[in-house]
């Protein structure tokens, strides 16, 4: 048995990426994902790989951008003010089908908001603050360890779809320690292999090949328009073949919630509970947010479910999601706290039974 | 014991947690006991999260002067901080933000530490990637100790795996931790122990024969229990 690590959240994440071969990371700090660019910029180094602190989360998107279209492996990590920085620069990713990974480490907003966790990000992540038709897949781990796998795939998913992989964490998995396996350490594609594994890649043509232009311009509509048909044909694709999820003790439940991220585990202790209350409870964990896990959904047990409640660290973003998937079959609710603010499971169980209206 | 103690060590290695243990016990058998959290490096998890449960234990908390639940990572203290360690009847625990970086606040109250009646204990656990051999634990003291102008006096051995701890843990911890003693010439003080795990631990203490594995049993006040609920693969 492989022996168990300790570590930090970001630590993990940072780790995680290096071991999936990421040699190149563009950073600007900002709490609470702050020990990412810290061991990047201490580690990273030692493997090959480049570290700079940018000037701004701008700036850092756009040396990403470069160092993409040159086919290394980028990961970009921030929080959530700062990801609402690099909108303009993930939808120029999309338009020209780069690869990057994005760790979001999401903390209380709007605006400069608190430095506690939240997941009012949600929106955001799923459906892009940045210009033009576009999706970024989006993950959506609850431990440190689903984290660090999520993160060691995300960057085969953003090289096979060549679209931005977003990971959404919170400010509780970013800076909370848990017992981990490192994932093993993969080799970084050698300068030399680059043209032949992404053939797009600004390499140099060497007189050898015609040139390749990376350009997100066009000046005729009719382009643009057949350019993005074509490119659409990836996100039904990634809908068919990307989302994941985890449901739990569905049959005979009267209650459905469905939670992501570290809130999951708040809920499965409320389950506890309830349970012990005689109340049946199950659980729905989109596990990818975009796209979202639609056919979870159908392991609902019609027969004894009343009531689905999505318990969020927003005001009520993911619940329209929900709502889209069940289509007024079942009532939809809302548990949540906002601004930083943390539910624990004794509050979600409470406010379970009011809402289930349980004396 | 002496009157002041200064909590160090690397990032996650459970300062705090141990800290916080560390101030209740004491107050069972002295009567005035202050906690500082100096804790400026990080904004979660700090000592000053559990004010109410320190406070109805009877230990005051120092930290900075806007309030128990201001978060911003502002690098601000209380000049508050300086009373207990000016005022010879206090006990004073200090839990000090992880590694050299955080552990350079403590230069501008040099002068209270340089005496004699002053401890500098720095926390390890063999579970840390970065202090999981005698060679590194031994470059992060030293890290520590040039930042500070101090000398950690002694070891803690505070190796764990949070919930998923076995006694194979802590005993792993007390070697690297003994090797690292006689090289730095410095004791192996405690060897942090659970409540539940306290009897199995001491068992084996006892069936080894390892006289000098001095158990400190704690109760952990600093992490929900939910954080722990079993998810995903």
């Amino acid at each position: 048995m492989i022996k168990k690590k300790l570590m930090k959240g970001n630590e993990g994440f940072a780790i995680s990426a290096i071991n999936a071969g990421c040699r190149y990371y563009f950073g600007y700090p900002i709490t609470p994902q702050n020990e990412v660019p810290e061991y990047m910029s201490r580690e990273l180094a030692n493997y090959g790989g480049a570290f700079i602190q940018a000037e701004s989360e701008l700036a850092a998107i756009n040396m990403a951008y470069g160092a993409a279209a040159a086919g290394g492996r980028v990961l970009i990590t921030s929080s959530s003010p700062g990801i609402a920085l690099m909108q303009e620069g993930i939808s120029l990713f999309s338009s020209v089908q780069l690869p990057v990974v994005i760790i979001n480490v999401m903390r209380g907003g709007p605006g400069i908001g608190s430095i506690q966790p939240s997941q009012a990000d949600y929106e955001q992540v799923t459906r892009g603050g940045g210009n033009g038709d576009y999706h970024t897949i989006v993950y959506a781990p609850a431990s440190i360890q689903e984290a660090m796998n999520m993160i060691y795939k995300a960057f085969d998913v953003a090289d096979e779809y060549r679209n931005p992989v977003i990971i959404a964490a919170d400010g509780m998995l970013g800076q909370m320690m848990e017992p981990v396996v490192i994932p093993e350490m993969k080799e970084a594609i050698t300068e030399e292999r680059i043209s032949e594994v992404k053939p797009y890649a600004l390499t140099g043509h060497k007189n050898k090949r015609a040139k390749n232009v990376i350009n997100s311009v066009f000046l005729k509509q009719e382009m643009l328009e057949d350019y993005l048909n074509e490119y659409w044909k990836k996100y039904i694709k990634a809908e068919e073949e990307l989302p994941e999820w985890e449901n739990t003790k569905l049959e005979g439940a009267e209650v459905v919630f469905v939670a992501y991220g570290s809130t999951s585990r708040v809920v499965i202790e409320a389950m506890k509970i309830l349970e012990a209350e005689g109340i049946k409870t199950g659980l729905i964990r989109p596990k990818t947010i975009w796209p979202f896990p639609k056919k979870a959904f159908d392991e609902i047990d019609p027969e004894t479910t009343k009531k689905v409640i999505s318990v969020e660290l927003s005001m009520g973003q993911m619940i329209n999601d929900v709502k889209l998937v069940l289509e007024g079959k079942y009532p939809v609710e809302l548990i949540n706290r906002v601004g930083g603010m943390l539910l624990d499971p004794i509050e979600v169980a409470e406010r379970t039974k009011k809402i289930m209206e349980v004396k | 014991m002496k009157r002041i103690t200064l909590i160090v060590g690397h990032y996650g290695s459970g300062k705090t947690e141990f800290s916080v243990n560390l101030a209740i016990d004491l107050r069972k058998k002295y009567r005035k006991v202050a906690i500082l959290d100096l804790d400026i490096a990080n904004p979660y998890f700090r000592s000053r999260e559990r004010k109410r449960v320190l406070e109805e234990n009877g230990v005051d908390i120092h930290f900075n002067s806007y309030g128990h639940d201001i978060t911003e990572d502002l690098p601000a203290i209380s000049a508050t901080i300086k009373a207990p360690l000016e005022n010879r009847s206090y006990m004073t625990v200090a839990d000090v933000g992880g590694n050299d970086s955080g552990a350079r606040i403590l230069n501008q109250f040099e002068k209270y530490f340089k005496g004699n009646d002053c401890d500098m204990f720095c926390v390890i656990n063999a579970n840390r990637p970065e202090t999981s051999t005698v060679e590194s634990a031994k470059r992060h003291i030293r890290m520590i100790e040039e930042e500070t102008g101090l000398r950690v006096t002694g070891l803690i051995n505070n190796t764990h795996l949070l919930r998923e701890t076995e006694v194979s843990d802590i005993l792993d911890g007390y070697r690297l931790c003994k090797t690292l003693s006689q090289i730095l010439d410095v004791p192996l003080v405690w060897n942090v122990c659970v409540k539940e795990m306290v009897l199995e631990l001491g068992e084996e203490k006892d069936r080894r024969g390892l006289d000098d594995l001095i158990i400190y049993p704690i109760e952990l006040y600093m992490r929900p229990e939910w954080l722990d609920a079993k998810v995903g693969s």
